[in-house]
C-alpha cells in the first residue's frame, strides 16, 4: 500500500491489536505453556513458566504414535478439502457469473443440508458405513467430510467470486478471448486469494471435525481428533499430557496456517489492485 | 449478458455439487424419517415395532423440550453478536498498518485450531473453574471471590466458549471481505473530509454487508447443532439451564440409544432450524444478490 | 486376467514365505492409567504368542462407551476385545451379545475373582466378562485436619460423623473445604455418588412394580442432606466438580475429606503428584445404621463380543491380562503399588502388596460390602448399586443428574427436584413398558 502512516499512529495501533491478538490466544498460549510442565505444576494455579520438562511429550508418544494420526490427518483433510474444491468451484463459478432468479434458493438449500443435528444420524451412518465396509476407512472419511463441508466451500468460493467485477470479464469477450481463456488469464489469478482461504478455512475445518472423524474409525483410518480423545479425561490428572497432545495436533496447522496467511495477504492485494 | 452457451455451461457447472448435495440430503433425511416411526432402542433390537407418531409427541412433550428451543436461540444469537461485532472490530484493527501484522493476525485466527472438545475442557478447568482456574486466580489477585461460573451463568459460559472458538472465522471472513474495499475509494471519502464514523457507517459497512451475511448464515448452522462443549463442561445442568436441543439429541441417541426418538429429535432440529433459516433469509438475505 | 493369476500367485507365494499370517486383533479400552500401562507390557503376551498382533483403540470413558455400544448393537464387528463396566455386562449378556467366559485356561483360576465383581459381571451364574481392575467408593480423609478439628475418624463412620467432621474442619479463609463430592451432572457422575449415598438411606430408584420413587422421603432425605452438608463444607463450583476436579482439590490440599472411588487412593497417595501424599487416611464408605453403606461397585472388564471372527486369539489375551500372571508382570516391572486393584482375592492375601498399598485392605473390604445384587435396603427388581442395569438408565440418569445439581446450585428448591425426577422417570419408564 502506497499510503504512508506516522510512526506514532503505527505505534498505536500496533499495540493495541497485540494486546487483543495476546488476549485471544491466550488459552492456547496457556494449553503450549503447560504442555511443558508435569501433572502437579498444571493444576498448582497460574504460572506462566513452566519447569521445561518433555515428561508429557515422551508419555503422549510412548502411548500413540503421533505419526500415523497425523498422516490420516493430512490426508483426510488435504483430499476431503481437494475433492470439495473441484466440485465447488464450477458451481460457485456458475452461480456468481450467471445467477437466475434461483441461485439464492439453490445456496439455501445447500447449506441446509447442514442442518440435521450429526448425532440423530450416527445409527443410519454406521449401518450404511457397515454395509459398503467403510468403517475405518479412509475413502469413507474423505467422502463424508467432502460431503460435510462442500456448502460451506460452495458459498464461500461464491462470495468470493462475486468480488469479481463482471466488467472485466465482458471487456475480455468483446476482446475475443474463449471461455477457457477467459478462465485461465483473467479470472483464475483474481480468484486465487479467494480459493486459497477456502482451501485453507476448510482444510481447518476437516482437520478439526471430531464427531464423524472418531465415530467412523478405528485404528487404520484414526486420525488426530481420535489422538486427542485417548487422552482427554482419564482417571487421574491430565492436564499436560492433554495439553502436549494439543499442542501436537494444533502445530502442523498452525504452520500451515503461518505459511498461507502471508500467501493469503499476498493474494489478496494481488487482488485488489484492478 | 452471456450467451446461450455459457449459460448452458454455467447450469452444467452446478450439476455435479447439485446431484451430490442432493443424495448427501436424501438419504439421511430418508432414513431418519423412516426410523422417527420406529420403536426402536439400540440395546434392545429384538423389539422394534412401529410407533406413529409415538416418538414426536415423546420428544416435544420432554419437560426441557420448550428450554431447550430457547437456550438453542439463545446460544446462536449471543455467539453470532460476539463474533460479529468483535470480528468486525478485529478486522478493521488488524487491517490498520501495524507492527509484526503476520504474527498478529495468526494469534488472532487460532482459536480456530483447536477442536472444540479439547477447547472446552481447556476453558473449563484451566480457565474458568472456581477453584484452580486462571480466572479464579486473578479475580482473588484483585480481592474479589471467584465467579463460579458454570454454576451461576452456565449458558453464558459456553457462549463465551463458543464465540472464541468462531471469532477468528468471523474476523478471517470479514478481513478478506475489507482488503477488497477498493482503496481509492477509501482515500477519495477522505478527501471529501468525511470523518474516520461516517466512512465506516457509508462506505465500508455496506460493502461488508455480504460478508456479514456470510458469516450470520454459515455460523448459524454450525451454532445450532452445538454440544460438545456442553457435553464436557456442564453436561446440560444446572437443571437444564443449559441443555439445547442438540444436546437433548445426544442424550435420547448415546445416553439412551433411543434410535427412534433421536431421530424424530432430528426432524424436529431440521424444521426448526429451516425456520430459522427462513427467517435469516428475509432479515439479511437480500445482501447476497448485491 | 493373467495379471490378475501372477498377482494371486505373488501373494500366495508371500504367504508361504512368510509362514502362517499373524492374527490381527483390535481392542477397545479406556485412556485409564492401568489400561495405558497395559498396552506398554504387551511385548510379554506377543512374545508368549507371535501370531497374534495387538491393534488399540484408546478413548475417554464416554466416547468409548458410545463407541462399543454402536459397534455391537449394529453388529459393525470393529473390535475384538471390549472393554467395558459393570453396567454394561449384564444387558448385554442379556442380548446374548458376549461370549460366555467359561474357559479362560487351566491356570486362570477364576475361583480367585472377588465374589463381589464376579457376581456383578455374570448372568445366570456365567461369567461374560473378567475384571481388569475393580473399585469401590471409600472415605479418604486428610489426618492432619482430622487432628485440627479435635476428632479421630472411625473405620466405619456415620453420616452424622462424617458432616459434623465437614463442618469442623472447613477452615475458608484458608481455602479447605471439609468435604469435596462430585456435583456434575451425570448417571457417571454425581448420580453414581448419589444412588449409592441414597441406599445407606434407605432410599431406591424403583420398587418391585417399577415405580420411581423419588416421592418417597427416603430420597427426600438424601437429597437434603448432601445439599446442606455441600453448602456448609463444599468447595465453591462443587455443581461441576466431577472425579477429576475433586481429585486435582484434594491433592492441591483443600479438601478435608473427599468420598469417591478407591482407586483415587494410589493418586492422592502418590508422592510425585500429590502435595499431601503421607496426610492421607482410609475409612469405610458411611452408613446410617440401616444395615447398607454408601459404597458402589464398579469393575472395568475384558468382554469378547459374540460375532468376533477371532474369539480363540480375543480369549488368549483377555486370559492373559486378567491373569495372575499379570499382576505379578506389572509388579516386577512398575512395583506392586501399580498393580490393577480389586480384582483378585490372592492380591490382597500377597503381604508385598499390603506393604506397598497401605490402603489396600480398605478398599478389599469396601468392595466386599458392596452387593450389586442386593443393593437397597428394600427390596429393588434391579441389579446394580451406583445404577440400575436398564438401557434406559443412561439417559434417564443424567436427566435427574441435571436436576440434582440445579438444587445443588441453588437453582431449584429439594422439592422441586425430586418432582421433577419423579415426572422424568415416570414418563421415561412407561415409556419403556416398564409401567403396565
Amino acid at each position: 500500500m502506497a499510503r504512508t502512516v506516522p510512526t506514532g499512529t503505527k505505534l498505536g495501533w500496533t499495540i493495541a491489536a497485540w494486546v487483543v491478538a495476546l488476549l485471544i490466544f491466550f488459552p492456547i498460549l496457556y494449553t503450549i505453556v503447560t504442555s511443558f510442565k508435569s501433572e502437579t505444576e498444571a493444576i498448582a494455579g497460574f504460572n506462566l513458566v513452566p519447569s521445561g520438562t518433555l515428561e508429557s511429550y515422551r508419555e503422549v508418544q510412548s502411548q500413540y504414535n503421533y505419526f500415523k494420526p497425523f498422516m490420516n490427518s493430512v490426508i483426510i483433510a488435504v483430499g476431503s478439502t481437494i475433492l470439495a474444491l473441484l466440485v465447488a468451484i464450477p458451481a460457485a463459478w456458475s452461480m456468481a457469473f450467471s445467477p437466475t432468479r434461483r441461485t439464492r434458493d439453490i445456496l439455501m438449500w445447500m447449506l441446509s443440508t447442514k442442518m440435521m443435528p450429526a448425532v440423530a444420524v450416527l445409527v443410519p451412518m454406521y449401518l450404511i458405513f457397515r454395509d459398503w465396509g467403510l468403517l475405518d476407512s479412509r475413502i469413507g472419511l474423505t467422502v463424508m467430510l467432502m460431503l460435510i463441508n462442500l456448502p460451506i466451500v460452495v458459498w464461500m468460493l461464491y462470495t468470493y467470486f462475486r468480488e469479481i467485477p463482471g466488467e472485466i470479464l465482458e471487456a475480455a469477450r468483446m476482446d475475443g478471448a474463449t471461455l477457457w481463456g477467459e478462465i485461465v488469464y483473467v479470472l483464475t489469478p483474481m480468484a486465487v486469494p479467494g480459493i486459497a482461504s477456502t482451501l485453507l478455512l476448510n482444510i481447518i475445518l476437516a482437520w478439526n471435525e471430531a464427531f464423524w472423524t472418531i465415530r467412523l474409525t478405528t485404528t487404520n483410518a484414526a486420525p488426530l481428533t481420535a489422538f486427542i480423545v485417548s487422552f482427554s479425561s482419564p482417571q487421574g490428572l491430565f492436564w499436560a499430557k492433554l495439553s502436549a497432545a494439543s499442542t501436537l495436533a494444533i502445530a502442523p496447522i498452525l504452520v500451515l496456517g503461518w505459511f498461507s496467511q502471508k500467501q493469503l495477504v499476498r493474494g489478496l492485494t494481488f487482488g485488489a489492485v484492478k | 449478458m452471456a450467451t446461450r452457451q455459457t449459460r448452458t455451461l454455467a447450469r452444467f457447472m452446478m450439476v455435479p455439487s447439485v446431484i451430490l448435495l442432493l443424495v448427501w440430503m436424501v438419504v439421511p433425511l430418508a432414513m431418519t424419517l423412516w426410523f422417527s416411526f420406529q420403536n426402536y432402542n439400540l440395546l434392545n433390537p429384538a423389539n422394534v415395532s412401529f410407533g406413529g407418531l409415538f416418538n414426536y409427541r415423546f420428544f416435544y412433550t420432554d419437560p426441557a423440550f420448550f428450554q431447550s428451543i430457547w437456550n438453542t436461540l439463545v446460544i446462536v444469537l449471543g455467539v453470532l453478536l460476539i463474533t460479529v461485532i468483535g470480528g468486525i472490530a478485529l478486522a478493521l484493527l488488524l487491517d490498520q498498518p501495524i507492527f509484526g501484522q503476520g504474527i498478529v493476525r495468526i494469534l488472532v485466527i487460532s482459536p480456530f485450531f483447536v477442536m472444540p472438545p479439547v477447547a472446552a475442557l481447556v476453558w473449563k478447568n484451566m480457565l474458568m473453574h472456581p477453584g484452580y482456574g486462571v480466572f479464579a486466580d486473578i479475580a482473588r489477585f484483585v480481592g474479589l471471590r471467584p465467579i463460579d461460573w458454570f454454576a451461576q451463568y452456565p449458558l453464558f459460559s459456553i457462549i463465551l466458549i463458543v464465540a472464541w472458538q468462531w471469532l477468528p472465522f468471523a474476523t478471517l471472513i470479514l478481513l478478506t471481505s475489507l482488503q477488497s474495499l477498493d482503496g481509492e475509494q477509501k482515500e477519495a471519502a477522505e478527501m471529501d473530509g468525511a470523518g474516520a464514523l461516517s466512512r465506516f457507517i457509508h462506505l465500508t459497512l455496506p460493502h461488508m454487508a455480504r460478508a456479514i451475511t456470510v458469516v450470520i448464515l454459515i455460523q448459524t448452522i454450525f451454532l445450532l447443532g452445538i454440544y460438545a462443549e456442553i457435553l464436557v463442561t456442564t453436561n446440560g445442568g444446572p437443571g437444564y439451564a443449559s441443555t439445547n436441543l442438540p444436546f437433548l439429541i445426544y442424550r435420547t441417541a448415546l445416553l439412551g440409544y433411543d434410535v427412534g426418538g433421536a431421530s424424530a429429535g432430528g426432524i424436529i432440529a431440521v424444521v426448526l432450524a429451516n425456520i430459522v433459516a427462513l427467517f435469516l433469509m428475509r432479515a439479511v438475505g437480500r445482501n447476497l444478490d448485491k | 486376467m493373467r495379471l490378475h493369476t501372477i498377482i494371486l500367485g505373488l501373494c500366495s507365494a508371500s504367504a508361504i514365505a512368510f509362514g502362517a499370517h499373524a492374527e490381527s486383533i483390535t481392542i477397545a479400552t479406556v485412556n485409564n492409567g492401568d489400561m495405558v500401562r497395559m498396552q506398554k507390557l504387551t511385548d510379554d503376551f506377543t512374545a508368549k504368542n507371535p501370531d497374534i498382533q495387538l491393534q488399540w483403540v484408546t478413548l475417554e470413558e464416554n466416547v468409548l462407551r458410545e463407541r462399543v455400544t454402536t459397534d455391537i448393537a449394529t453388529r459393525g464387528g470393529q473390535y475384538d476385545v471390549m472393554t467395558i463396566g459393570t453396567y454394561e455386562v449384564p444387558i448385554w449378556a442379556k442380548q446374548d451379545w458376549l461370549l460366555p467366559l467359561d474357559n479362560l485356561g487351566d491356570t486362570y483360576d477364576a475361583g480367585d475373582i472377588i465374589p463381589a465383581i464376579a457376581g456383578g459381571l455374570s448372568l445366570d451364574g456365567k461369567l461374560y466378562a473378567a475384571p481388569f481392575y475393580g473399585e469401590s467408593s471409600f472415605v479418604m480423609y486428610r489426618k492432619d485436619l482430622m487432628d485440627k478439628a479435635g476428632l479421630t475418624m472411625p473405620e466405619a463412620p456415620t453420616w452424622e460423623f462424617i458432616a459434623d467432621a465437614a463442618r469442623k474442619m472447613t477452615d475458608r479463609a484458608s481455602d479447605i473445604n471439609g468435604i469435596c463430592l462430585r456435583g456434575k451432572a451425570g448417571w457417571g457422575e454425581n448420580i453414581a455418588f448419589l444412588t449409592a449415598m441414597a441406599n445407606s438411606f434407605g432410599a431406591r430408584w424403583f420398587d418391585e412394580n417399577w415405580q420411581p420413587q423419588f416421592d418417597q422421603p427416603e430420597w427426600k432425605n438424601t437429597l437434603q442432606f448432601y445439599i446442606d452438608l455441600m453448602k456448609d463444607a463444599g468447595p465453591q463450583g462443587a455443581s461441576s466438580n466431577g472425579f477429576n476436579e475433586n481429585l486435582a482439590l484434594f491433592q492441591q490440599g483443600k479438601c478435608g475429606m473427599w468420598i469417591d472411588a478407591t482407586v483415587a487412593a494410589s493418586f492422592v497417595s502418590n508422592p510425585t503428584d500429590s502435595t499431601v501424599a503421607d496426610k492421607v487416611g482410609y475409612a469405610l464408605a458411611p452408613d446410617n445404621g440401616l444395615g447398607k453403606r454408601g459404597n458402589w461397585l464398579w469393575a472395568w472388564s475384558l468382554a469378547i463380543p459374540a460375532g468376533t471372527q477371532k474369539a480363540e486369539a480375543a480369549r488368549k489375551f483377555v486370559a492373559w491380562a486378567t491373569s495372575k500372571a499379570y499382576l505379578e508382570l506389572v509388579a516386577s516391572k512398575e512395583g506392586w503399588a501399580n498393580v490393577p486393584p480389586g480384582t483378585r482375592t490372592s492380591l490382597y492375601e500377597n503381604p508385598e502388596y499390603q506393604q506397598a498399598a497401605p490402603f489396600a485392605r480398605m478398599t478389599l473390604d469396601s468392595i466386599n460390602s458392596a452387593d450389586p445384587t442386593h443393593p437397597t435396603v428394600k427390596p429393588v427388581p434391579y441389579v446394580g448399586v451406583q445404577f440400575v442395569a436398564i438401557p434406559e438408565f443412561q439417559g434417564l440418569g443424567t436427566t435427574v443428574g441435571q436436576l440434582f445439581s440445579a438444587a445443588l446450585a441453588g437453582q431449584s428448591g429439594v422439592d422441586d427436584a425430586l418432582a421433577a425426577a419423579q415426572a422424568a422417570a415416570v414418563r421415561e419408564m412407561t415409556r419403556a413398558g416398564y409401567i403396565k
